[in-house]
């Protein structure tokens, strides 16, 4: 059984202050190597993080990261290689508590229990009772409330965990992983599901432990993150480490080199525009109106034009592009797609008008998990693959053979979960099927959120070839990436259209009007 | 969904960094405390209504008799409670209740009369009858837990398998003539009030301290609500399920035992289709279907509103044949009360 036996009297806590150079460092990890079956996710790699420092860890996805994180947090032995930590050797595995108190990830995934309070999370299975005696909720809270002040967490300890925005779970998971004494506390892509505000809050909060004796080990796909954040960064591929240097002496073009393992083009040369002003607009938004979310937003797509739609988190971008494919129904005003009026609210409707749409969460709202690829891309065509309400899966394999060619999937077959797949191919099945129907309109939100850099450039291409077909395009998104080869983007914020960038724009412009502020004012 | 606003409510208002969500009633008073209570109106509404339709309703005997006639269901419930918590799910409940004491009366009720064997003296049927328990508890995680079967359909194979043993051994009749210790806990008083009730609430009150109140209770919602935390914060998770289910199925023959007591008889199919109540009594009040949410507390105001209804139509003098389609409407009612009352949805 995997149960966290505790049998053994508790190891000696990592010492910690008293900090320079010369001392040991935090973690040490050489020549690991971990096989699952036949494949190799580490082969001979290595890390080492000195005390004080906040090290970026960078690769595409199943470069090795994944696997690295859960042998350094000691869930998974490696087969060979040793792992240490301050000069130390790594606890036995079986010993979670020895682990505990040396090292923790606060992963993307939430690892809080969301209907017990924050309290409970915190000092869940360490009450601190005396045995046989009743556990003292007034003491837990109190408890909580000392930690989660002493690390400056504004989180009232009372609040049950689901109803933790993702920002405040975060802190309270590294409340909890220094309340044990670790201080190396890994964050793995903690930036994912933030809007730009949290995130600079997050670095703030980061910077702040950092003064105070914690290390980081920072994962993250955002090249501007590491260059922000970061003091050095390791850079894995194909399960191997192949680079460590401080991030000051890292150009970008040699990290991106380093991730690729070829030589990054600097910057894309400007996309020819493939508007044609004499078809019909492929979406015209009139007065739509939705309570608490946005109001009077009017704009047109163009056939074969690409607008951007950014805005911070809570800006409203995401609602009106879900009020466009008929995921959320507008409190007033229309929506034509394609010249055509859709029923409000309904997506079979606005598929049908001729829209194709990639969803906000690809987890939540893009596949379905044990399904198989074939399944998932050809989900929104059924009447493609034979009349009658029945399916050929011989016409539907040849049409997934035919998106999986055209997407470049990597995968064995069509028959493959989409749960096997690493995020990036996750997410150009999800654009398989959105392509699937030759849309005349395609929306897309937040399109390369958790993708490696590689696949975001292959999506953004194939987004661009869309277009060039004559395909209107529409993608919300506060990732600058992905705005870039717009024609014009449209800002929100508030829930208000403030602005329109023609292309050509310069980030800080953006951010800023993202942000709600005027920097030429 | 009130917290849920709660949470969202920061998120748009981004120039504001780091403010939790403010709580409704203040940090004093959480939410989920006055949950546990959302049925107590309802109860208290039953109670007056019951009081007009029929002055009987609020007469000590009369209570004492809900009290009763709902004590064997009322201990399924808190089996049924515990494990709904931890996020499985045990059908096999309503057949152990039936196994349990049946096996019992099969082994000490003496041959000739019944299809009792006779081998074993009349002081051994409780012992017997709580083996039982055990046994199939043990069974049913063995199953579930070691071998990795889907809890749903190992229970529902066992409430099969249980149900026809029970038929097997007793050749489909009803074992009388049950020893003086088997009738005890179904027929004793204690201070006025029958044993049963005694035994019911005491357990109830057990449950509400340990689940409340210990490591132990406690791991029970870390497992349900999130396994894989649970295990990383140090809980045996394994042990825990384990635990749960034994404890269930042991309930479950305690609660045949007190049947069987009162009925002074072991039918053939005791416990036939208790177990749909069991499960709509336990979501009334409040407990999840998909773990690590609800109180002991509210399990048992759930079920006591079930019965107060029932008692309710019965003093009004509804025929004897409607009762059937009425019971599954009160289940309907109960649930959509404890919706509004409760104002969150269920799963």
């Amino acid at each position: 059984m995997s149960d966290g036996e505790r049998t053994t009297p508790p190891a000696p806590a990592p010492q910690h202050g008293g900090r320079s150079p010369e001392d040991p460092p935090v973690v040490e990890a050489t020549g690991i190597v971990k096989r699952f079956g036949s494949t190799v996710a580490l082969n001979g790699a290595r890390i080492t993080v000195r005390a004080g420092e906040t090290h970026a860890l960078v690769g595409r996805n199943g470069a090795g990261k994944s696997t690295l994180v859960s042998v350094l947090t000691g869930l998974l032995t490696p087969d060979e290689g040793t792992v240490a930590f301050g000069g130390a050797p790594a606890p036995r595995p079986a010993d979670r508590d020895a682990w505990r108190r040396r090292v923790a990830c606060v992963y993307q995934k939430s690892t809080v229990i969301p209907t017990l309070t924050v309290a409970e999370n915190l000092f869940l299975n360490r009450y601190g009772h005396a045995p046989g005696r009743l556990i003292s909720w007034r003491g837990v809270r109190r408890r909580a409330r000392e930690l989660l002040a002493a690390w400056s967490v504004e989180v009232d300890p009372q609040t049950p965990a689901g109803d933790l925005t993702v920002e405040q779970r975060q802190f309270v998971e590294i409340a909890r992983a220094l309340s044990f004494g670790a201080r190396f506390i890994i964050l793995d892509e903690p930036t994912a599901q933030l809007d730009g505000a949290a995130i600079s809050r997050l670095f703030q909060r980061i910077g702040d432990l950092q003064r105070q004796g914690v290390t980081f080990l920072f994962i993250s796909h955002h090249l501007q993150e590491v260059y922000d954040l970061c003091d050095t960064v390791t850079v894995f591929r194909d399960a191997r480490h192949i680079v460590t240097a401080p991030v000051a002496e890292l150009p970008r073009a040699d990290l991106v080199a380093a991730m690729t393992g070829e030589a990054a083009s600097a910057g894309s040369a400007a996309r020819p525009s493939t508007l044609d002003r004499d078809a019909p607009a492929a979406l015209r938004v009139d007065a739509l109106d939705s309570a608490g979310a946005y109001r009077d937003v009017s704009f047109e797509v163009g056939a074969g034009e690409i607008v951007g739609l950014a805005g911070a988190a809570a800006s409203g971008r995401t609602e009106v592009a879900e009020t466009v494919v008929g995921l959320r129904a507008a409190d007033g005003g229309e929506v034509l797609i394609a010249g055509r009026r859709p029923r409000p609210g309904s997506v079979p409707a606005a598929l049908a008008a001729g829209a194709g749409f990639v969803p906000q969460d690809r987890h939540h709202q893009g596949f379905v998990p044990d399904m198989s690829i074939a399944d998932n891309a050809t989900l929104s065509v059924p009447r493609r693959l034979g009349g009658h309400g029945f399916i050929s899966a011989g016409r539907r394999d040849r049409l997934a053979e035919n998106m999986i060619e055209n997407l470049e999937i990597k995968t064995p077959g069509p028959e493959l979960p989409v749960s096997a797949l690493s995020g990036g191919n996750q997410q150009k099945v999800v654009m398989a099927r959105a392509l699937a129907d030759d849309p005349r309109l395609l929306v897309l939100i937040n399109p390369t959120a958790g993708v490696d850099v590689r696949s975001k450039e292959f999506l953004l291409d194939k987004v661009e070839e869309t277009a060039a077909s004559g395909t209107g395009v529409l993608i919300a998104s506060d990732e600058l990436d992905d705005l870039r080869m717009c024609d014009r983007v449209l800002v929100m914020f508030q829930g208000r259209v403030t602005r329109e960038i023609p292309r050509g724009w310069h980030d800080h412009d953006l951010v800023a009007a993202m942000e709600g502020v005027d920097i030429h004012a | 969904m009130p917290e849920k606003t709660l949470a969202d409510a920061p998120a748009l208002d981004a120039a504001q960094p780091g403010r939790g969500p403010r709580v409704l009633l203040g940090g004093r008073i959480p939410l989920a405390r006055l949950r546990d209570l959302a049925l107590v109106p309802a109860i208290v509404i039953i109670a007056i209504v019951g009081q007009i339709v029929n002055p009987v309703f609020l007469q000590p005997d009369n209570l004492i008799n809900v009290l009763q006639t709902m004590s064997e269901m009322a201990l399924l419930v808190l089996a049924q409670t515990m494990i709904l918590i931890v996020k499985k799910m045990d059908l096999s409940l309503e057949s152990t209740m039936g196994l349990a004491p049946g096996v019992a009366a099969w082994l000490v009720v003496p041959a000739g009369a019944g299809h009792g064997l006779g081998l074993l003296p009349g002081a051994w049927a409780i012992p017997v009858t709580l083996a039982v328990g055990v046994l199939v508890g043990l069974l049913n995680s063995l199953l579930i837990i070691r071998f990795g079967l889907n809890g749903f359909i190992v229970t529902l194979g066992m409430l099969i398998v249980l149900r026809g043993v029970l038929t097997g051994i007793s050749g489909g009749q009803t074992f009388f003539q049950l020893p003086p210790s088997m009738l005890y806990l179904g027929t004793a008083e204690w201070l006025g009030m029958p044993a049963s009730i005694w035994i019911c609430l005491a357990l109830f009150a057990v449950a509400v301290v340990v689940l409340g109140w210990t490591s132990f209770g406690r791991s029970l919602y870390a497992v349900g609500g999130n396994v894989d935390a649970a295990k990383a914060a140090g809980v045996r998770t394994d042990r825990v399920l384990g635990i749960v289910i034994v404890t269930g199925s042991l309930l479950a023959a305690l609660a045949g035992l007190l049947l069987s007591g009162r009925l002074a008889s072991v039918a053939s199919a005791q416990g036939n289709g208790y177990i749909f109540t069991v499960f709509a009594a336990a979501v009334i009040g409040g407990i999840s279907l998909n773990g690590g949410k609800g109180t002991v507390f509210g399990a048992f105001t759930g079920v006591l509103l079930l019965f107060m209804i029932q008692n309710v139509l019965t003093l009004a003098g509804v025929p004897a044949q409607w009762i059937g389609a009425l019971n599954g409407l009160i289940i309907l009612v109960a649930l959509t009360i404890s919706r509004i009352t409760g104002g969150k949805a269920q799963d």
